[in-house]
């Protein structure tokens, strides 16, 4: 008798369901626990009020990257609380056992850079983190997804969480990308077509060309942002350039082991015939480069575009859009092209691997930024910032006048010191423009480091294509910093 | 442990703006405790104070003294977007909301709520129109969010009811907790590890310290 056919996620799902009482969640092993300094002292805590051990330190692995500097670290942290913070989460992972990436470990970094990097990350798992970017490890056709302190105590204690299956929704990019147009852009556009919870009680599954020839990174880069249109995962299948990806990282099997787990992931995939709760298709042949306007991720136009006015949308969301507006000091109807800038941030679990650090330099390179601009490239990791120093990145960066800093999650979320001012404009390549995001009172665009970069040269959000030789897309390499390191 | 919670009368908070973000509700520097303390003063902060730290005029709704100690809030569309950070409701408790009536909420922010007894209640966009043109009217009646019923009920006794799942409602009615019933099935957990071996050891590879 034939099996009904399944997607991927109904595959890693059913693969992990250990008990479900009726009436009650399932109750879902967990592969992999990634741990950061900001959401998880509370749970410390937790179970030490409950006199509880981490169940499966093996299972774990903390690194800091949220509030800690990105200077020199020699330089002591100004910053009492975060430092606290940091000291605790150091002290945690001791008294626990779990293996700590932290301060001065060459291995540190963003959370969901690192765990790829090293191979911890592997097709089929289930992957959580007190972060809702972990998202990211979806690319390599994985289960994983945000949860908060709660959650993460329940994991630290138990190696399971309690889980309802969510719903499936699949998101198509045909075609092909043109050049200047990246992973960035193909995510930006669904959110602006779907809103930011247009995926909300689902998973995304993204399918198609444009996706199949994405290198992993990019990959990650589209899955990151998944939670900005509302779905708590998103994931993309796996295949050759996964396996490519993986093999000889660190954490990754070895010898037969591998060869049995790579059997395993090719049986991943969606079956043919497999359903989905909502489909989506996206023609990727004719997206362009996408910049926001707005105070969520939702809010974003193709760069050629122009800022929407109220009258011309929805009722409903004209007072969302007013309030932006308001907030941004954008004109409705103004090109997006053009507006001016006061800062450039390129970094982030969205786009601070070593491709995005590439697709950055190659457009500054023996260019130099606007006088005035203030741009701050900060890589995901130590072992991506170790990557690009030794193609000589850091020096193009600062040639152009742009700072090079140590990694960590930085101005994505401004817990470090590192912040827009008041009323300043930034453009990022992060993932979040909420009001405040970036600092009090800060202007958030989003884009491509592509577009960030092409933008820092020139002091107004610019399309990366009308700069001489930028629209040829960076060479995507996909085995960088880990193996190279090691 | 938390407490049991059974139901709330209050009168009520209006947040008439969809997409309320997580950002919005705890701006992430308040993210740099580890305990939870000072929470309810990082409500809406920026909101609240100018970026030079002044209180911001007219104040906002959460500064005014009619406002305060209401536990039920109104709010627009897709309430706590963004970051999964528990901040947000425990900032929302810790202020003294105990209910919040919307049409959806994120998927990370719900599941948040419920593990602290803040109760995410879901109504259709008729209902939540409305609900507020009830409190433009009426902005001091009193609603009770019966959790036990799984109930509304407005000022002029009218009632409509809600749906919750209904494992987190057990857990809320009875103040119990989730661990405690999942290391009731580690005999159950224990047998599926047995089976499926895990597939990493972080401890191995290269040293992280």
């Amino acid at each position: 008798m034939a099996e009904k056919p399944r997607t991927i996620l109904e595959k890693i799902w059913d693969d992990h369901v250990v008990a479900s009482d009726p009436g009650a969640p399932a109750i879902l092993a967990i592969d992999l626990h990634l741990v950061h300094e900001v959401t998880s002292p509370q749970a410390f805590t937790g179970l030490r009020e409950r006199g509880l051990r981490v169940r499966k330190p093996g299972q774990t692995v903390a690194t800091a990257d949220h509030s800690i500097p990105t200077l020199d670290p020699s330089i002591p942290i100004a910053d009492e609380l975060a430092a606290k913070q940091l000291r605790q989460i150091d002290e945690n992972c001791r008294e626990f056992r779990i293996p700590f990436h932290g301060k001065g470990s060459p291995t540190r970094g963003i959370v969901h850079v690192i765990g790829p990097e090293l191979g911890l990350t592997q097709p089929g798992m289930t992957i959580v983190c007190g972060d809702s970017h972990t998202a990211t490890h979806g690319a390599f056709g994985a289960l994983a997804f945000g949860i908060g302190t709660s959650e993460i105590e329940m994991v630290l204690a138990t190696q399971t969480l309690l889980q309802r299956k969510p719903k499936t929704f699949k998101v198509e990019v045909t075609g092909r990308l043109q050049p200047g147009v990246g992973a960035k852009d193909i995510i930006l556009a669904l959110i602006a077509r779907i809103g930011i919870g247009g995926g909300t009680g689902h998973v995304f599954e993204y399918t198609g060309s444009a996706i199949r020839a994405l290198s992993m990174e990019e990959r990650m880069t589209v899955c990151n942002m998944s939670i900005e249109g509302g779905a708590r995962a998103g994931l993309v299948a796996p295949d050759e350039t996964t396996f490519a990806y993986l093999k000889g990282r660190s954490f990754a099997p070895q010898g037969a082991a591998w060869d049995e787990a790579v059997a395993r992931w090719r049986a991943l995939p969606s079956d043919e015939g497999a359903t989905y709760d909502r489909t989506i298709v996206i023609d990727g042949d004719g997206l362009e480069p996408m910049v926001t306007y707005g105070t969520n991720p939702g809010m974003g136009v193709p760069v050629t575009g122009r800022i929407p006015s109220p009258a011309d949308v929805e009722p409903g969301a004209r007072d969302d859009l007013e309030r932006a507006l308001a907030y941004m000091g954008l004109k409705p109807g103004a090109s997006i092209a053009g507006q001016k800038l006061d800062v450039v941030f390129i970094g982030s679990c969205t786009n601070g691997r070593i491709e995005d650090m590439r697709a950055a330099a190659s457009v500054l390179r023996g260019r130099r930024v606007a006088s005035g601009l203030r741009v701050l490239v900060v890589p995901g990791s130590q072992q991506v910032k170790k990557q690009a120093e030794s193609e000589g990145l850091d020096e193009i960066f600062r040639s152009a006048g742009a700072e090079w800093r140590e990694s960590g999650c930085s101005m994505c979320i401004a817990m470090n010191g590192d912040q827009l001012e008041p009323g300043e404009y930034g453009i990022s390549t992060s993932n979040r423009n909420f009001q405040g995001r970036q600092g009090m009172g800060g202007r958030s665009f989003l884009a491509s480091p592509l577009t960030a970069a092409a933008s820092a040269v020139t002091g107004v959000i610019t399309d990366p294509r009308t700069l001489p030789g930028v629209a040829a897309k960076p060479v995507a390499v996909s085995r960088s910093a880990a193996v190279e390191a090691n | 442990m938390p407490e049991p919670f059974v139901s709330t009368t209050s009168r009520v908070i209006s947040i008439p703006r969809a997409n309320i973000d997580t950002d919005q509700i705890c701006p992430a520097r308040f993210l740099k405790i580890t305990d939870k303390a000072g929470l309810a003063d990082a409500l809406f902060f920026d909101w609240r104070f100018t970026p030079d730290g002044k209180r911001r005029v007219p104040p906002s709704f959460i500064d005014e003294p009619v406002n305060a100690g209401r536990q039920i809030l109104l709010a627009g569309d897709n309430f706590g977007a963004g970051s999964s950070r528990e901040h947000a409701p425990w900032a929302l408790r810790a202020w003294g909301i105990r209910a919040i009536v919307s049409t959806s909420f994120a998927d990370i922010f719900k599941g948040n709520a419920l593990k602290n007894a803040l109760l995410p209640v879901v109504v259709s966009a008729e209902r939540l129109a409305a609900l507020q043109a009830l409190i433009a009217a009426e902005p001091d009646g009193e609603w009770t969010v019966d959790l036990q019923a799984q109930k509304v009920t407005l000022p002029g006794g009218e009632s409509f009811a809600f749906e919750i799942d209904p494992f987190a409602r057990t857990m809320i009615l009875a103040g119990t907790d989730e661990i405690g019933y999942v290391r009731s099935k580690l005999p159950a957990i224990e047998a599926w590890e047995a089976g499926h071996p895990a597939r990493i050891d972080t401890r191995e590879g290269i040293a992280a310290r």
